[in-house]
């Protein structure tokens, strides 16, 4: 989680928004990257379930939204 | 969100004691345009290397801080999964490498109309990076040009 949020900071200071999935939203609330989508999957499991393309466009799905928010830093939980 | 009691007592003291980088101030950058016209790119940090590339070393003190290009239009099922990390389960992108860089989703989601384009190059880093001092000076900036120079607008970042 610490990797993928250092590179959100170095990318939002290039101008570029970025949201990150996180499977330790508790690690991740101390790193604090810019935006994050907690996900209620085990670590090496992010997009949720392999080969369940519908579950994995609508975590990206959830993810692109929170690119709009400009409350940093934001962490959300995964809608059912 | 996994409860940290349910992880291995060696990862869960890890996670404990391990003194995590604060980001402070946190940097915004704003969205330029709708998510249906951004170009979309994806950093991972799975390990992931197309056949022939490097593979990450696991043999790197602190952790191998470098990074792997990924373009667009790779065949993601054919990407070799190098990350050496015993603390999570490699079962999911051994059965479906859009667990760690969800291309196929991409590309669906820009025929559905979610998304504008998937860019030309991704970003693979091998996570676990412990002594990320390098890795912040040196290789995010250069991740960073690279996603900049091919115009991306959003990036989504996918930890394992």
């Amino acid at each position: 989680m610490q990797t993928v949020g250092l590179a959100q900071a170095t990318i939002e200071e290039h101008g570029i928004p970025t949201a990150s999935i996180t499977m330790l939203a508790n690690i991740t609330a101390k790193i604090r990257p810019p935006r994050a989508l907690a996900v209620p999957y085990p670590l090496g499991f992010p997009l949720g379930e392999p080969n369940n393309a519908q579950l994995q466009r609508d975590i990206l799905v959830q993810l692109l939204a929170l690119l709009e928010r400009d409350d940093v830093p934001v962490l959300e939980q995964l809608r059912a | 969100m996994v409860e940290t009691r349910k992880l291995s007592n060696g990862l869960r003291t890890f996670l404990k004691t391990y003194a995590w980088r604060r980001i402070d101030p946190v940097p915004v950058a704003l969205l330029q345009k709708p998510i249906s016209q951004c170009r979309v790119a994806v950093v991972s940090s799975a390990g992931f290397v197309v056949p022939g590339d490097e593979p990450f070393s696991d043999s790197a003190s602190g952790g191998d801080d470098s990074f792997r290009v990924i373009t667009g239009d790779a065949d993601v099922q054919s990407l070799e999964d190098h990350h050496d990390s015993k603390s999570f389960s490699h079962a999911g992108v051994e059965a479906d490498r859009n667990m760690g860089l969800p291309l196929d989703r991409l590309h669906e989601l820009v025929t559905t109309g979610e998304i504008g384009s998937v860019a030309p190059r991704h970003i693979s880093v091998m996570g676990s990076i412990t002594t990320p001092d390098r890795f912040v000076s040196c290789t995010l900036p250069a991740i960073a040009d690279l996603l900049v120079e091919d115009h991306v607008d959003v990036a989504l970042m996918v930890p394992v």
